[in-house]
């Protein structure tokens, strides 16, 4: 599949029901193109389509879960131009033009974890793993914000997410040492893991046991 | 490389990373709503938004008009499709009423979320809209919310089929009730209210039928934690071969009990991939699934207990109403009767009556959720405990130690009738009151009390066993549960020396893959990465009884530690042969296979997988396989137990309350994997937690669900919870080879009292003695003024 043309093979927009013509239908569809995790992508897409549908069906990213559809678990977190929101409350069309980061960006070329999910694996911060990949986004976006902070600083951060496995003792050990490692090498929490430095500077988590 | 080569270090008792991460922290999942299938049609329900009404007239023919709309039916139109109604394997008496349960309602609607009919449509947008153009008429019957009210001479009826919102009452008498409470010097009687609960794994819940293709088998995956059990239901509901039908649970996010059930929905998929001849798909939304999918808990308890003289305990009564809900599903009856042996708790007494009665209202049906008739049990007795000590006039710890059994006294035949067969209570409880710094706390606490201090200090003690591990067959069937408790592992053993494992648990987040890997891997003494897991894939693991009672472990691990013991005795035999040897000289080590007295002649357990598999040479009286199946049934139940200590502010003129400090000791015997373990009790806390101070699912009195989304079911998020001190005690369980007992619901059940008790002490001068759970702000300042109006001290 081209990189450019994530759906169907329309250019145009189309509508499989007659109706008023002038406004945009439920049933139009409307061009969407967007960098997704470096890539350029675009789509046609009827304007109501939810930005997390867009994610997850139009752009086969189904790394992107849905766990409430209104706003409040968080698992549907992504990162918009750097900074995370719930893609279930976004709709595809507002998001034209943009950048967007979803789970599958965030892991080195070479498939080496971002610190942020080595933090995870590390502490045992997933169990189920369907709120996580909202979590880690949340977490990537917290940390830009705050590169040092405390506990309480993390359980406010990552207020916005709900997980029902752990009691959330693990994300917050795992937030904890994603920060250590990201201040030691400087990166950009919400930029693609860039890999293993020349000299391997980039450290495991103390427990990692890899 | 060999085992010889490089002896593998050992696996069990040690932290291993999970091999399930790799892939959930990186997006490469595979929940069931990501699974593609070619020409995919999507569903949507009409949903009755009606506690109780006569269905007059419902008509799909507008809906049909719709883009997009490929079907639309109604109850009636598939009325003929079920060969029985959905399932419920737990008749808990001869005399249980349990109303048919079509999975499309056909005259009448019995609670808000009901199904009236399904739309079928080429996008899940397009069934959305389409089923706004559904017509149904509905004449409003009266609504049954309350128990009680529902049980009084002339309540109007949850099913006006029936004779009565009676389900059941269950009774079971142990020593002489009667007399236990005639000669006593001191009985304490209370009333607990077990608040309904929505048990929200953040996955919703998703089914994906699609019809036969290249076998002749339909393939059905579902976010459920039970699919071996979901294939023979269906089968069953559906008229469906048994054999003809494939389950798939693939990556599920969470279940708690949610997703030990067979729904409607995943009926309603597999007759419209049949009838239509297309593959189908249904994902609830998060409004749906808190109308649609089980809630938990719904019990009001009374109790009494009496005591002599000297504060031992004489007998205990209980008396139950337990809210089925509407319908009964999978083992909603048998929820609350497993109270009926876990009332009595750690505790020694001579008399011990239960009585039960199941009632139907019209609500959201309930059943199992994390902990299932144990959280209610252990909730009841640990409050009623500080309650009459509070009455007595001693220390909580004083009247408990004077009860609980001794470790001395173990193997021990509890008053219910079970044998709990290790513990240490006195163990557990010395460490955590040294964790928590009991009597600092005390100190502390009695200094705000001198002071008036706004904020005033309270602390709360839960010592908790329970029963998990679900279950000795034998004891399921006196109990009437419709199957057994065994499980089943299978062990293959690759040329290449690399091992399969195969287990009839099902997984969804409870690290199975890692812990397995653990024990096999020393039991067979290979690399932990030499071995894989397969499960949840009812044509990989053919055989199991799935997840939930904290049982994988303790029985399915259990499972899989015997089906490799039965790999080594065969591969013994054929290094015997190889190393031209008596088996009895043979010896066996971390994988390698020696004659007793000659050191050289050795070969590994690897080398001789190739070696069977080549077949060259091997025993005559053998076939060339090391392959095993081991299906185990467990002799008992496990038993863990364990002291959780909670130190609670709570602030008078507000009524908020903060969780001070949080000690969780437990004792759940050997440990496979520490870092899960740790995990289990975490999220545990987490949920009991939850219940005692943030959930409940509240309807009004027209039974309108009125926490119907996460903007009013309060799930705490990480700000609302405390840091966790834990630690463990180790009395291995005599019962299983691993000394292992269940973890995964035994910081529920043992976290809820904890809190609410400690709410309670902190407000105890007051005159409060009890707090409607959840401990609100709203609910503690009731409880103030309430004791208030009382006149002060009780």
């Amino acid at each position: 599949m081209s990189a450019t043309d994530a759906t169907t093979s329309a250019r145009t927009a189309t509508s499989d029901r007659p109706g008023a013509s002038g406004a945009v239908g439920p049933y139009d569809r409307v061009e969407v193109e967007l960098t997704v995790n470096g890539v350029p992508r675009a789509a046609f897409v009827p304007p109501r389509r939810l930005l997390s549908d867009f994610i997850r069906h139009d752009l086969e990213l189904t790394g992107t879960h849905v766990g409430c559809e209104h706003g409040v678990c968080g698992a549907c977190t992504v990162l918009l131009d750097g900074q995370p929101i719930r893609s279930c409350l976004a709709l595809a069309v507002a998001v034209d033009g943009r950048e967007l980061t979803t789970i599958e960006g965030l892991a080195g070329p070479d498939g080496e974890l971002h610190p942020v999910q080595q933090g995870f694996q590390d502490h045992h911060g997933l169990q189920c793993g369907f709120c996580t990949p909202g979590f880690v986004l949340s977490a990537c976006g917290f940390l830009a914000e705050d590169p040092d902070p405390d506990e309480d600083t993390i359980r406010e951060g990552m207020a916005g997410n709900l997980c029902r496995c752990t009691g959330y003792a693990g994300i917050l050990q795992a937030v904890k040492q994603a920060a250590g490692v990201l201040r030691e090498t400087g990166a950009d929490p919400c930029a693609r893991h860039a890999g293993r430095a020349a000299d391997g500077a980039v450290a495991a988590g103390p427990e990692s046991g890899r | 490389m060999t085992a010889l080569d490089n002896p593998p270090t050992k696996n069990v008792g040690v932290t291993r990373l999970r091999k399930e991460d790799a892939h959930l922290v990186t997006g490469r999942t595979n929940y069931t709503d990501s699974i593609q299938v070619t020409g995919l049609l999507h569903l949507a329900f009409v949903r009755s938004p009606m506690a109780h009404a006569k269905v007059a007239r419902v008509d799909v023919s507008a809906a049909l008009e719709q883009p997009g709309v490929v079907a639309a039916f109604t109850g009636a139109d598939l009325a003929d499709n079920w060969a029985a109604g959905l399932p419920c394997a737990w008749p808990v008496t001869e005399d249980m009423a349990s109303p048919t349960h079509l999975p499309i309602a056909t005259d009448e609607v019995r609670y808000v979320g009901d199904a009236v009919a399904v739309v079928v449509a080429r996008t899940k947008y397009q069934a959305a809209d389409a089923i706004e153009f559904v017509e149904v008429d509905y004449e409003p019957l009266p609504a049954v919310v309350d128990m009680e009210a529902a049980l009084a001479e002339g309540s109007p009826l949850a099913d006006t089929t029936s004779a009565s919102n009676k389900s059941f009452t269950w009774q079971k008498i142990d020593g002489e009730i009667d007399d236990a409470f005639a000669g006593a010097a001191h009985v304490t009687t209370r009333r607990f209210l077990q608040q309904r609960l929505i048990p929200t794994a953040i996955e919703p819940r998703s089914v994906v039928c699609a019809p036969p293709r290249e076998h002749n088998e339909y393939t059905l995956w579902s976010a459920t934690q039970v699919p071996h059990i979901l294939r023979l239901m269906l089968a069953l509901t559906c008229g469906v071969p048994e054999h003809e039908l494939r389950v798939i649970a693939p990556d599920v996010g969470g279940g708690f009990g949610s997703k030990l059930n067979v729904y409607a929905e995943e009926a309603v998929a597999l007759v419209l991939a049949r009838k239509l001849g297309k593959p189908v798909k249904w994902t609830e939304t998060r409004s749906e699934g808190n109308q649609a999918t089980i809630h938990g808990r719904d019990q009001i308890q009374d109790l009494s207990i009496a005591f002599n003289e000297d504060h031992t305990i004489r007998g205990l009564k209980v008396e139950l109403h337990a809210d089925m809900g509407a319908y009964l599903q999978l083992v909603t009856p048998g929820v609350p009767i497993l109270g009926a042996f876990m009332f009595n708790a750690i505790y020694k007494m001579d008399a011990l009556s239960f009585t039960c009665h199941g009632v139907f209202t019209n609500k959201t049906p309930t059943d199992a959720y994390r902990g299932a008739g144990r959280p209610e049990a252990t909730y009841a007795i640990e409050r009623l405990m500080d309650e009459a000590a509070h009455e007595l006039g001693v220390e909580p710890f004083e009247l408990r130690e004077k009860n609980w059994i001794k470790h001395e006294e173990f193997p021990y035949m509890t008053i219910a009738g079970i044998e709990y067969d290790s513990g240490n209570y006195e163990a557990a409880t010395a460490k955590a009151k040294e964790l928590f710094d009991y009597d600092g706390l005390r100190a502390e606490q009695q200094r705000r009390r001198d002071a008036g201090d706004s904020v005033q200090l309270g602390l709360g003690i839960s010592t908790f066993t329970e029963m998990c591990g679900l279950a000795p067959s034998r004891v399921l069937g006196s109990l009437s549960y419709g199957a057994g408790g065994w499980e089943h592992a299978s062990v293959r053993m690759l040329p290449s020396g690399k091992v399969e494992v195969v287990t009839g648990t099902s997984p969804h987040g409870q690290g199975h893959v890692t812990s397995w890997s653990q024990i096999a891997a020393d039991a067979l003494g290979v690399a932990y990465e030499d071995v894989e897991v397969r499960h949840g894939d009812t044509s990989v693991a053919h055989k199991g009884m799935d997840t939930y009672g904290s049982r994988s472990l303790v029985v399915g691990g259990y499972a899989v530690q015997v089906a490799c013991d039965k790999v080594i005795a065969k591969a013994r035999k054929v290094a015997a042969h190889l190393l031209e040897a008596s088996e009895d000289d043979i010896e066996f080590d971390s994988g390698t296979f020696s004659v007793k007295g000659s050191p050289d002649a050795r070969t590994t357990i690897q080398d001789i997988s190739l070696a069977v598999f080549a077949a060259h040479d091997y025993p005559e009286d053998m076939e060339p396989s090391l392959d095993s199946d081991a299906t185990v049934d467990p002799e008992n139940f496990s038993y863990p137990h364990g002291t959780h200590l909670c130190a609670v502010e709570v602030d008078t003129e507000t009524g908020h309350v903060e969780i001070l400090r949080y000690v969780a000791v437990d004792d759940i015997g050997k440990v496979i994997n520490p870092q899960i373990v740790e995990g289990q009790v975490h999220g545990g806390l987490a949920q009991g937690i939850a219940q005692a101070l943030y959930e409940e699912a509240i309807y009004d009195e027209d039974g309108q669900l009125k926490t119907g989304s996460l903007l009013d079911y309060y799930v705490p998020g990480a700000p609302d919870l405390p840091h966790f001190i834990t630690d463990r005690t180790e009395t291995p369980a005599t019962s299983n080879p691993l000394g292992v007992k269940g973890v995964g619901e035994a910081g529920t059940i043992a976290s809820t009292p904890a809190v609410i008790n400690a709410v309670v002490d902190a407000l105890r001068p007051m005159g409060v003695n009890d707090i409607r759970m959840p401990a609100s702000p709203q609910n503690v300042w009731n409880a103030m003024q309430a004791a208030k109006a009382n006149g002060g001290d009780a």
